[in-house]
């Protein structure tokens, strides 16, 4: 069993309320940094913990800190982005919902680190009733001390306010979700400046996602290096998994990324193995924007060692035989999928969340979908395949934000895997709409995996 | 101005604004633009529209490119209960397509209708964070996840008897 630090307490009665997450233990590291450290030595031990950004980028936290401008007299700000709304995510929900204090106190001490006096969470509009809970949590922590003026005596003011968005993925990405908490549309920015020099109201501002400002808190109670000693290479710490697709067992797993992805999916701690005896297809192991992985590629490396679920191991083969860590949202798809139709969906969404300020995106988006539409209902031509292997190839690289990139891939992934697949659609537009293409020749490893 | 929020409403309106800094009132857009769609009939007319311009002391067209930018503001009348029903990827690998089906017949209305009755809208939507508890559906404040068509049939009737109580 893997260690746990963001779940530890997960499942004790009444933690999403102050007395019991107090009583076991919460909000110590406010207190340790607020009276034993400076805000750089704050700074210093997330770099030492290897913490990377957890909303999918990956990119290390401590450093991303570091970046932050500190122009005398002009305010900086923290933002937490809780607009989850890569497809297969579902863990910054949970953590919200049933943890909710671990999240304020690690945005109480990432606040104290970056000195922001004002600290916003940017959630999604649709979690409607976490945003409640988030309110509450912060009415609690605030009458017990831990938010308000001089908190702890230590001089450092801190409030938090939750602002809610009104559904719009394309807020997830930093600079657009900058524009959206100024009351914007969101059109994502051109960059230089970097958030970290002018972000909202100008003012130097550092975006991190739920689950990177909640590890804080275990970070400063256990030190960063007893994080970085957990996991292995650069996949440093824990890192929450939501689990979905055909699976047994959906849900969000803390994991400690050095478990292999066949142990991840059929073992009884986590998916508990492909639902209804089915066998396995395929897998999304990041969110709908990592490469989709045929069931051959998924459990071995491109070089032959077992894939592990961590930045490296999934990453491991390029784009050419390899995926992603992503969000952690892992789609598990079974051997009665479609992988056209699956694509499908994930163009549609790319097109109706593009924000239309770029035209290979805005125009792209929508002919992708078109022609994915037409391949899976037996209208598509054999063309077609490679014009949207070119129409992908156009968007990808060409746009202001990484949205163009994450529309870009999954089609890019579904073709190089499963050409074969999208061409008996075209040659059985017929037997198309009332049967699925199966495994084919993706099976034979499945035998290995389930044996 | 006809509009006017109520007392308790323009008291939770000065509480957003004042979460921004000074002279930035705009930022308070999005959450007042859901407690306005809240207060005036679940739906953004251009009256309500403008009556949130001269609250913020911003432009009528600052207003109209936000709502309909994004995805969560009515720009029409819908049904009391808007049966937002998740499409995407994971939701469909677990059966959403057979739900949203289910719905149109049962309420005989198609996506984007509202019944005659104006007590249920059918929308789809695009992915809402359940992917693990699918297929699923947005139904005002919550989520109605693991849906089977009992389930649906469930909800409907629930929707039917507290629109009667209210009655």
């Amino acid at each position: 069993m893997g260690r746990k630090l963001l779940l530890e307490k997960d499942g004790i009665e009444g933690i999403r309320f102050y007395d019991v997450y107090r009583r076991e233990g919460g909000y110590r590291s406010v207190e340790k940094v607020l009276k034993s450290m400076t805000p750089d030595q704050v700074t210093d031990e997330v770099k030492k913990s290897g913490l990377r950004g957890r909303g999918g980028a990956g990119f290390p936290t401590g450093m991303k800190w570091s970046f932050i401008a500190k122009p005398e007299g002009v305010p900086r700000h923290l933002v937490c982005n809780a607009d989850e709304s890569e497809p297969g995510t579902f863990k910054d929900r949970y953590l919200m919902e049933f943890i909710p204090h671990l999240l304020i106190e690690g945005l109480i001490v990432s606040s104290y680190a970056l000195g922001s006096n004002v600290t916003y969470i940017y959630i999604r509009g649709e979690y409607a009733w976490i945003i409640d809970i988030l309110e509450q949590a912060i009415t609690e922590a605030k009458n017990n001390g831990w938010l308000g003026k001089n908190i702890l005596g230590s001089g450092f003011d801190c409030e938090i306010y939750v602002h809610r968005g009104a559904g719009a993925y394309i807020c997830g990405e930093e600079t657009a979700l900058i524009e959206s908490l100024e009351g914007k549309r969101g059109n994502p920015r051109i960059k230089p400046p970097f958030p970290a020099v002018k972000g909202a109201w100008d003012r130097p501002t550092v975006v991190n996602n739920v689950e990177t400002l909640a590890a804080v808190v275990p970070i400063i109670n256990i030190s960063g290096e007893e994080y970085a000693k957990i996991g292995v290479g650069k996949s440093t710490g824990t890192k929450l998994i939501s689990a979905c697709g055909n699976i047994n067992k959906s849900g969000v797993y803390e994991i400690d990324m050095t478990i292999s992805v066949e142990e991840f999916i059929f073992s009884e701690e986590y998916c508990g193995g492909i639902a209804n005896g089915k066998r396995l297809k395929a897998c999304i192991p990041g969110g709908s924007s990592v490469p989709i992985l045929p069931a051959n590629l998924l459990l071995k490396t491109a070089k032959g060692d077992t894939r592990l679920m961590n930045y490296e191991s999934l990453s491991d083969g390029g784009f050419a035989k390899g995926s992603m860590m992503g969000s952690g949202g892992f789609i598990v798809l079974d051997e009665d999928q479609c992988v056209v139709k699956n694509t499908y969906t994930f163009a549609r969404f790319y097109r109706h969340e593009s924000c239309g300020q770029c035209s290979p995106c805005r125009e792209g988006t929508g002919w992708m979908e078109k022609i994915l539409k037409n391949i899976d209902t037996g209208k598509g031509k054999m063309s077609d395949i490679d014009l949207l292997w070119d129409i992908q190839r156009k968007i990808e690289g060409n746009t202001i934000c990484p949205l163009g990139d994450a529309a870009a891939w999954p089609v890019a992934a579904a073709i190089r895997h499963f050409r074969d697949e999208f061409e008996w659609h075209v040659k059985n537009p017929v037997e198309c709409l009332n049967r699925n293409y199966g495994l084919a020749n993706y099976a034979e490893p499945l035998q290995l995996a389930t044996a | 101005m006809s509009l006017q929020f109520s007392a308790e409403k323009l008291k939770k309106f000065n509480e957003i604004v004042a979460r921004y800094p000074e002279g930035k009132q705009k930022s308070a857009l999005l959450p007042v633009l859901h407690l306005a769609q809240e207060e005036f009939g679940n739906w953004l007319s251009p009256e309500t529209m403008d009556y949130v311009a001269s609250l913020l002391k911003i432009e009528p067209i600052e207003v109209y490119e936000v709502a309909t930018f994004y995805s969560m503001y009515n720009l029409k009348p819908v049904g009391k209960y808007k049966f937002e029903v998740c499409q995407t990827g994971p939701c469909m690998l677990r059966g959403s397509d057979e739900i949203i089906d289910y719905i149109k017949k049962k309420l005989n209305i198609n996506i984007g209708e509202t019944t005659p009755d104006g007590l249920f809208t059918l929308k789809t939507v695009e992915c809402l964070g359940a992917c693990g508890y699918a297929p699923m559906m947005q139904l005002g404040k919550t989520y109605r996840e693991h849906l089977t068509k009992e389930k649906v049939d469930a909800i409907i009737n629930e929707c039917r008897q507290n629109a009667a109580m209210n009655n």
